[in-house]
């Protein structure tokens, strides 16, 4: 055997990856296994996002909006350790609610959103658009609990759901500050650049909530809006014992369509879009589907807002030698003391010392004012005489 | 992210020799199994390295009918003949098995590769991490019926220790294990009359882990990803409760997985001698017979699996240790192009990020570790070309650790979106009426000036 063999391979990923995995594809499975998995989706995990954007008591619907959404993908399989819930405000122990810790979104008090196994994740101040984007993109300082953080990968396929006051363009939070649909888009695409999303669903419950998704340009993003740019979303009833609106029309149709699913159904997402026409909701709800890979037909309701597993069963099990006794580890482990690590050590002290002042808000810088009013003195005196700078100066 | 211009090129270098006199003596056990063990302290096995013996046609060390025996650690026996092309075929596939192949590569890809070009079980392989958490759970859903006792700690110790100690190399592991009670699967199981079982469908099996997995606390656990491991004790009234295949039937290690998330195994209690028994019954876990299941199925998670060979070929079971050597290497073969991938992915966005919005502040340590973790991905390249898998994934580690610091760094949020009508829309109104006068007076000064110049010549 003295031939000298250089064998070089010389394969681009993908064509080879097509030819392998479409071989590979035909020979396990039948033709019918193809076509399910062909049309399925490729998650492996779900999240959900719920955000309340307003605070004051008469925004009682949009607590509301986001705790019936929240109800519903809890029961349809989703746990509490992958939603993510933001709450601007407290209404069920707000000192105005005539019936402490209960969040109606039926009049009559049918139906108590607020249970007893609610957990908030941002609660009431920690609702800005900062924290938000936080979430989204994961740049969130390492103190930050795990309940409070997206911990999304490639394979998992988020819900995001926003209500509150909005424009055209904008979404309000807190009465205070506003996040825009160019900084919304900008974030998904951070998310994208890092594959923290498989597929992302979308759904906003606010007036003109159809320009909230025009700007999206990453792909893999499905939205859904309860009014076009121009239109207001309206609010579906008031409780006479509560005093305030409950919820609003889009979500409130959408609450009894996801009533009716359950974790086995195959409801896809074109009946979603006919949820609430303009004779239920006076607005007309829009959606958008050209970011998506997948035929909305073929993507059912439970890719997004329940959990749904793939598994597979364990055919075979590896041979374990019964009788080894008590196996000796090779590796060395550490037998020296190391000194317990004093609490400086632990805090990025030097980082949070010499870290410079974030700069919120963009001032103009202080020489231009400076030199405006130089340039408006000068101009008086210029006009009015000089005589007047003698007083001055 | 890899388009169609970004290509991976693999070379094999290969070395003949011929035999020493020890690894002649090695060879001339009596099986290939005690040859394999024989060869191994004889070779120089660092990572990513194979050692092929070629034995004579007629040798008895393979049995008949195997042509290609691959062992634990990181050699092989070839028997020759057949011809010289055959032979090469055989040698091919042989190299390919043992280190890695077109799909496997694809396969650590897989979340850059456009979709629809890779076969969906491409995509269920955990991703490449700094470690893993794996809980291992018992769920008694009847404490009136069963007291249940597993020695997790000695099973962990036996048989659970060994494996990651050879993973080690790959990621940090930790363990811990739990007991939950009244803990019930989210599925009713139809009775079957003929087996007088109960039966659980393949189809049903989804729906099992949700109700659980809300249980299982692993939201308290690290950051890292959790591999959760249950084993689930049926209730009295369910028992024996047998997991069914999609042909209806039973499954024999009564066990399914879900890619990313882990496994559940069912452990039937047999039914007690007398049917007057006090309850509860004492129930001593097997746990050689749960362990085996489990760590098949952390082999899956991890996507070792073995796939079709043909039938010349002989692989060995690596035993306790769970994983050959060579499988090691494949696994860090993909795990460092996977990271090498994601440190580019990740480097490129964040200079795409800065270069569209000029005003984020760059501080020295995000600097210093995106300089960081440019060099520790040219050094992986590097070691990579030349073979030297482990200093290669080392520095791999080190690359995706700094990048994602950098990364996702606190500071690096973009926070100021300003629209140009926005500008025009706060900033006019405040300088507006205060520029009229000025620039009405700008002009009578110009005015005055020049009217100044021209008088002098009118006086005279």
């Amino acid at each position: 055997m003295a031939a000298a063999l250089l064998a070089g391979c010389w394969f681009r990923a993908a064509a080879a990856a097509l030819f392998l995995g479409c071989y590979r594809a035909a020979l396990a499975s039948g033709v019918q296994d193809q076509a399910e998995q062909f049309f399925r989706s490729g998650h492996t995990n779900n999240w959900a996002v719920l955000v309340c954007t307003s605070r004051f008591w008469f925004n009682y619907r949009h607590v509301a909006n986001t705790l019936s959404v929240y109800r519903s993908v809890k029961r349809l399989g989703i746990p509490d350790s992958h939603i993510v819930l933001m709450l601007a405000d407290d209404m069920a122990c707000n000192p105005r609610n005539p019936k402490p810790a209960t969040v109606f979104s039926h009049k009559n008090m049918e139906l108590n959103v607020y249970g007893d196994d609610v957990e908030v994740d941002y609660r009431s101040y920690e609702v800005t658009v900062e924290n938000f984007l936080r979430v989204l993109t994961g740049r969130i300082p390492p103190s930050t609990p795990r309940s409070k953080r997206l911990l999304s990968d490639d394979r998992s396929n988020i819900l995001i759901y926003m209500t509150g006051h909005g424009g055209n363009g904008f979404l309000k939070f807190q009465d205070s500050e506003e996040i825009t649909n160019v900084e919304l888009a900008d974030a998904f695409e951070q998310m994208w650049q890092k594959r923290r999303y498989n597929e992302l669903l979308f759904i906003i419950d606010t007036c003109q909530g159809a320009s909230m998704y025009e700007r999206f340009y990453s792909p893999n993003i499905m939205a859904l809006a309860s009014s076009q740019v121009g239109e207001d979303s309206l609010s579906h009833q008031p409780d006479l014992g509560i005093g305030v609106h409950l919820m609003d029309r889009y979500t409130f149709y959408v609450l009894e369509f996801l009533e009716e699913i359950h974790p086995a159904s195959q409801t896809n997402m074109n009946d979603l879009f006919q949820v609430c026409p303009k004779s239920l909701c006076v607005s007309t709800p829009g959606h958008r589907t050209d970011l998506f890979q997948r035929d909305p037909q073929s993507v059912l309701i439970t890719d997004f807002f329940g959990s749904v597993r793939k598994v597979e069963i364990t055919t075979e099990a590896i041979s374990l030698d019964r009788d080894l006794a008590g196996f000796e580890s090779k590796l060395p482990k550490d037998e020296l003391a190391t000194e317990p690590l004093k609490y400086a050590e632990q805090l990025p002290v030097a980082q949070i010392i010499h870290q410079k002042p974030k700069q919120k808000d963009w001032h103009p810088p202080g020489g231009f004012i400076l030199g405006l009013w130089a340039l408006i003195i000068m101009v008086f005196f210029r006009t009015y005489g000089i005589k007047h700078m003698k007083h001055i100066f | 992210p890899v388009t169609v211009r970004t290509s991976i090129t693999s070379r094999y270098e290969m070395v003949y020799r011929s035999t020493t006199a020890q690894e002649q003596l090695a060879l001339d056990a009596a099986t290939a199994r005690e040859a394999d063990a024989a060869l191994r302290p004889l070779q120089d096995a660092s990572l990513g390295s194979l050692t092929v013996y070629v034995v004579p046609e007629t040798s008895s060390l393979l049995p008949q009918g195997i042509s290609v025996y691959v062992g634990k650690h990181r050699s092989a026996l070839v028997r020759a003949g057949g011809g010289l092309a055959a032979f090469h075929t055989r040698l091919r596939q042989l190299t390919q098995v043992m280190s890695f192949t077109a799909s496997s590569i694809a396969a650590a890809l897989s979340d850059r590769v456009p979709n629809g070009q890779l076969s969906p079980d491409a995509r269920r392989h955990l991703k490449s991490s700094l470690g893993y958490e794996i809980t291992f759970s018992l769920l008694n859903p009847d404490p009136k019926s069963h007291t249940v006792d597993w020695d997790i700690e000695d099973a962990v110790n036996r048989y659970v220790q060994p494996v990651l100690d050879k993973l080690s190399l790959v990621a940090n592991f930790s363990v811990d294990s739990q007991i939950l009670y009244y803990a019930v699967l989210g599925v009713t199981p139809r009775f079957d009359k003929e087996s007088s079982s109960f039966l659980l469908s393949a189809h049903s099996l989804p729906h099992v882990i949700n109700p659980v997995e809300a249980r299982l606390g692993s939201s308290a656990a690290s950051l890292y990803p959790v591999l959760n491991f249950l084993l689930y004790v049926p209730e009295r009234s369910h028992s024996p409760l047998y997991i069914q295949d999609k042909d209806g039937a039973p499954v024999s290690t009564n066990a399914f997985h879900s890619p990313r998330w882990g496994g559940i195994m069912v452990y039937n209690v047999e039914a007690p001698a007398s049917p007057r028994a006090s309850l509860p019954l004492h129930v001593d876990v097997d746990m050689v017979r749960v362990m085996e299941v489990f760590l098949a199925q952390l082999r899956l998670l991890f996507g070792l699996s073995r796939e079709e060979l043909p039938p010349e070929f002989l692989v060995e079971s690596p035993g306790n240790e769970g994983l050959a050597d060579w499988e090691l290497d494949r696994l860090l073969w993909a795990h460092t192009v996977e990271n090498i991938a994601t440190v580019s992915t990740t480097l490129t966005s964040l200079a795409q990020l800065l270069g569209k919005i000029g005003n984020i502040v760059i501080k020295d340590d995000v600097a210093s570790e995106v300089y960081r973790a440019v060099a520790s991905a040219q050094n992986t390249m590097a070691e990579l070309a030349t073979g030297h898998l482990h200093s290669a994934f080392q520095a791999s580690k080190e690359a995706v650790t700094s990048s994602e610091r950098a990364f996702f760094d606190p500071s690096l949020l973009h926070l100021l979106y300003f629209p140009d009508d926005q500008k025009f829309a706060i900033y006019i109104p405040l300088f507006l009426p205060m520029a009229v006068p000025i620039l009405l007076s700008l002009a009578k000064i110009v005015r005055e000036t020049r009217q100044r110049k021209k008088e002098p010549t009118k006086m005279d």
